[in-house]
């Protein structure tokens, strides 16, 4: 969020560098239930981000200081691989990542029924195999499916994706040099039943005027990524069926 | 940290107040808390502010210290938020490396004073390359009473506005003030059932569901943003938080700038 390159972000048709539109998002990819020991599991590309995330739980809950009497927990541990960036990311955990697995728990605690699992924990991996800007969103997207793939009860999915600023336009779902270059970057994800806000950050310099219009393109562009979660479920689930019946013959 | 349990009366206590739009400080629901500083209070920082947001008391200390430039940005200074919930500070923190809560706080700080370039940086350049100045932001909870994030970006801002760049102890002038072109506040709301209360203080803190702390620069214009908490906010509050966001930063502004 540098705010000034010589690089033309936006040019005078308002096409950005990978050919959208302002409005536009980058094409997604969403597969429920690709890990076999997971309990439940989703890859996810948006654009140049690969994201895999699995599911464990609920289950014991270790440390088990950790256990809440009355509800399970969501323990979210969100991790960038090092080859994912075009530097070397040192591995384990740094500042960043610690306040975006905390960011995530807390996200999913809005829509998984943890009151039916007492001093249970549900366990949260998401892995980054490759970044391009808007990782926390894909990361978020694809654990609240795999989170449905592991069967676990939840009021809603979460569907994530940021909005921003770059050369003066507001845009939609920034790519790695927007988000690099560009003025703002606000990752927002809802409950789409509801339209809450359970995740919002934001960096950068907008007015109120811009940070309207571009969370209208965020909530709008956030339910079409809700379809896409359920069409990815439905697939897995028909997958499934056909196979039962296979093996019932 | 260990969670607190707050008594059911007291919990219901607080909630019949805000029914009736009445906290238990007897504040308005937009009020923040009387703020109270001093800075250079410590001799050994280059700069320090000493805060107090009601019962809410902080210490801010800058350090800096000439050091190598990042590749990308060879000419540029380099600015480090650090933030510590010390044990002195309430019977629930805990000693230890600083844990989520640290690190959040003294991210959403760190966001707030980078994003709204209120340090300039560019001018912190010793030598392109070689050698720039390194600006330590760090922050030590005194007494937690709610609602640190303010109270630690209000101090963090008191801090760097008096800082000196210790130019002279390394031989290279005069001491000069830090560049700083702005002064971004940071307003923090608390949701409580369906209401959004500012500033709220520990026992609030302790029945709210969801947190928003937003930063404006002194244009108005909002520079970072952080919703947390396990709870959710509508856009209509987003909407609130936004508006009270620049209408309490003008007011604090006028207290510490």
């Amino acid at each position: 969020m540098s705010g000034h390159t010589d690089m033309t972000l936006v040019n005078d048709e308002g096409i950005r560098i990978d050919g959208r539109r302002c409005d536009e998002k980058r094409p997604i990819k969403i597969e429920a239930g690709v890990l076999k020991n997971a309990d439940g599991s989703c890859y996810l590309e948006i654009g140049k981000n690969k994201v895999l995330c699995a599911v464990y739980g609920p289950r014991e809950c270790r440390p088990r200081h950790l256990q809440d009497p009355t509800k399970a927990i969501i323990q979210c541990k969100y991790n960038m691989e090092t080859y994912s960036v075009s530097d070397r990311k040192r591995p384990g955990t740094d500042r960043r990542s610690v306040e975006i697995s905390k960011l995530i728990s807390e996200a999913l605690s809005n829509v998984v029924q943890v009151e039916l699992f007492p001093r249970a924990s549900i366990d949260v991996y998401i892995e980054i195999l490759q970044a391009n800007a808007g990782t926390r969103c894909a990361g978020l997207t694809a654990a609240s499916v795999a989170l449905a793939d592991a069967g676990i009860p939840m009021r809603d999915l979460i569907p994530a994706i940021a909005c921003g600023k770059a050369d003066n336009h507001v845009v939609l779902d920034l790519n790695k040099e927007e988000d690099n270059f560009g003025q703002a970057d606000v990752p927002l994800a809802i409950v789409p039943s509801t339209d809450e806000i359970v995740l919002l950050q934001m960096d950068g310099n907008m007015t109120r005027e811009e940070l309207d219009h571009g969370l209208d393109m965020a909530f709008g562009a956030a339910h079409e990524v809700y379809d896409m979660q359920k069409a990815a479920l439905k697939k897995r689930y028909s997958e499934i069926e056909k196979k039962e019946g296979a093996t019932d013959e | 940290m260990s969670d607190y349990i707050m008594s059911q009366i007291k919990r219901d206590h607080l909630l019949n107040l805000l029914a009736d739009g009445r906290r238990a400080d007897s504040r308005r629901l937009d009020e923040p808390r009387k703020i109270t500083f001093e800075t250079g209070v410590i001799e050994s920082a280059d700069g320090s502010c000493h805060l107090r947001l009601g019962d809410t008391e902080v210490m801010a200390g800058i350090k800096i210290i000439p050091g190598t430039p990042y590749m990308d940005a060879p000419a540029d200074g380099v600015i480090t938020t650090g933030a510590e919930l010390i044990p002195m500070a309430h019977p629930t923190f805990e000693s230890g490396p600083p844990d989520e809560n640290a690190i959040e706080l003294a991210r959403v700080v760190d966001r707030g004073i980078r994003e709204s370039g209120m340090i300039d940086v560019k001018k912190l350049c010793i030598k392109e390359g070689e050698q720039i100045w390194m600006v330590y932001i760090d922050i030590y909870a005194l007494n937690w009473d709610g609602n640190l994030f303010d109270a630690a970006n209000y101090a963090a801002v008191c801090a760097l506005k008096t800082a000196m760049v210790p130019n002279k102890q390394y031989g290279f002038g005069d001491d000069m003030p830090l560049p700083i072109t702005c002064l971004p506040i940071s307003v923090t709301e608390a949701k409580i059932g369906n209401d959004l209360i500012v500033d709220p203080n520990f026992d609030e803190e302790a029945i709210s569901s969801a947190r928003m702390t937003v930063t404006t620069d002194d244009n108005g214009n909002f520079r970072a943003m952080q919703k947390g908490g396990k709870g959710s906010i509508t856009r209509g509050d987003l909407s609130l938080c936004l508006d009270r966001a620049v209408e309490i930063g003008k007011q604090i502004r006028t207290i510490i700038g």
